[in-house]
């Protein structure tokens, strides 16, 4: 079953929909109880670091997720704010992010290269992928995914970065280390690539 | 690199889809959600969809309708109108929305933009300014509210500038004036929007071929090109046929903006704040 982390952010049914048109088994989880049966973990999330942390904080879900990622190694993917939460921190806020993948999030515009450019990044752009993974497979078209965000990772090991997007600077848009997978667009909203990533990611090896 | 957005704009009236010329006489189109899935086979870049009534009616949003079609929608949905309360906005966030557009709103409560983008993100929070020329012998230009129906004496552009600080996270300007008629974008009033914006805008009212948006995309590079007439209609009588760019189409408005060539160098992906 992939559950759904549902902590108050994000557009869950939008996940939901897209694995029930392709016959994939995935219900939210609000709470402990409903994480029981994951077997792949999607972390969402919308709007200001800060709001996504302590909402997740509060959740109660927390602690079940940390046991189920960390230590039963579950396969989690972070979406977009929820790939972001997957860091050490964010310049964008004070509170500290989950540290799954060491890195900082940073304003786009502190970047030379981007800082003329109209922020939030908003639109469909291309991931280039540069590392082997099992949520891209090698095929002749490059994907391309519907972004929105002010905000990038800037992992602290590049062998964590597993594909890039150019938007003035060229930044990480997909991360992952062992069981742990961050894209910084919105798949649940980016018709057949969108539909293929996540098709991907419930296929992904357990670890 | 990123591509120019090209946006259907849907209106809806009484349930129904209609389009308007000059913002009057909506001619009835369609059923909403039929409309939302042709797009999804298109796979449509984003979807506006825009209640005239609400406001005016002074209503609530049509909630169910509005589950419906973000339920069927598979891309980026944005919905307006109507919208007088932060709570609204984020209800309809919940159903599944991406982005809500606060039109009236932004003239008559101007505190609204900020507590909206301050509840959900401003990446979450479009202003639509409806607008008419004032005269043609300078670039000047008025905003309405209320679907057209009152006037306020805010300028465009100061109203423009106001709210990129007040929190919205795009601006699409919709000229009233060429709404419907199909002979192509308001370029002054693109070029004079675009020179000033420091967040995205997308432009409305006017689109009526491919060129027309390409013309669009040579003129001001970067934007999004929203159309409502051009993706309902088909052929000189106006028959009503759903239609969308393919996606060879969409390479030409990609390869129109300044900005399709990848950059000549690329920042280390370790860029830290200078």
């Amino acid at each position: 079953m992939i559950r759904l982390v549902d902590y108050g952010l994000g557009n869950v049914q939008a996940f939901l929909n897209v694995y029930r048109r392709l016959g994939i088994p995935a219900e939210r989880a609000v709470s402990a109880q409903d994480l029981r049966d994951a077997e792949r973990l999607i972390l969402p999330g919308v709007g200001s670091f800060d709001h996504a942390m302590n909402l997740l904080n509060a959740s109660g879900l927390r602690e079940p997720l940390e046991d189920l990622v960390l230590r039963r190694r579950i396969p989690v993917l972070g979406v977009c704010v929820g790939m972001q939460m997957l860091a050490s921190r964010s310049d964008e806020g004070a509170e500290p992010g989950l540290n799954w993948i060491p890195g900082s999030v940073r304003a786009l515009s502190s970047a030379t290269a981007a800082s003329q450019l109209a922020m939030p990044h908003m639109g469909w752009n291309e991931v280039d992928v540069e590392r082997v993974s099992h949520l891209f497979s090698r095929a002749a078209e490059a994907p391309r995914f519907y972004f929105l965000h002010s905000y990038f990772f800037d992992c602290e090991d590049p062998a964590h970065v597993v594909a890039t997007t150019g938007y003035g600077l060229r930044f990480a848009s997909v991360v992952s280390s062992g069981n742990i997978y961050g894209v910084q667009c919105h798949p649940e909203k980016s018709h057949h690539f969108g539909a293929d990533l996540l098709r991907r990611f419930s296929a992904v090896p357990v670890c | 690199m990123l591509r120019p957005r090209i946006i259907p704009c849907l209106l809806v009236h009484k349930g129904g889809l209609v389009k308007t010329q000059r913002f009057t006489a909506p001619k009835y189109v369609g059923d909403p959600i039929n409309a939302v899935k042709i797009f999804n086979e298109k796979e449509a870049d984003e979807l506006m969809v825009m209640d005239i009534d609400a406001s005016v009616r002074h209503v609530e949003p049509d909630y169910g309708l509005i589950k419906k079609m973000a339920a069927e929608c598979r891309m980026p949905l944005c919905y307006g109108g109507g919208i007088r309360t932060p709570d609204q906005a984020a209800r309809i966030i919940d159903l599944g929305v991406e982005k809500v557009s606060l039109s009236s709103a932004v003239v008559h409560d101007p505190g609204l933009l900020t507590k909206v983008a301050s509840r959900l993100g401003r990446q979450s929070v479009v202003a639509t300014l409806d607008v008419r020329k004032v005269a043609d012998r300078s670039v000047r230009y008025e905003v309405y509210s209320h679907n057209g129906l009152a006037r306020h004496g805010a300028g465009l552009l100061e109203l423009f500038d106001w709210c990129q600080e007040a929190g919205a996270g795009e601006i699409v300007v919709n000229s009233i004036d060429r709404d419907g008629t199909m002979e192509g974008y308001d370029l002054d009033l693109a070029r004079a929007i675009k020179q000033r914006a420091k967040i995205p805008v997308t432009f409305l009212g006017g689109a009526g071929s491919h060129q027309n948006i390409v013309s669009l995309i040579e003129s001001c590079g970067l934007v999004g090109a929203a159309a409502g007439s051009l993706f309902v209609f088909k052929g000189k009588y106006r028959a009503v046929l759903i239609n969308y760019p393919s996606f060879e189409q969409r390479e030409v408005f990609a390869a129109s903006t300044k900005l399709s060539a990848k950059p000549a160098y690329c920042q280390s992906l370790h860029t830290r704040a200078p």
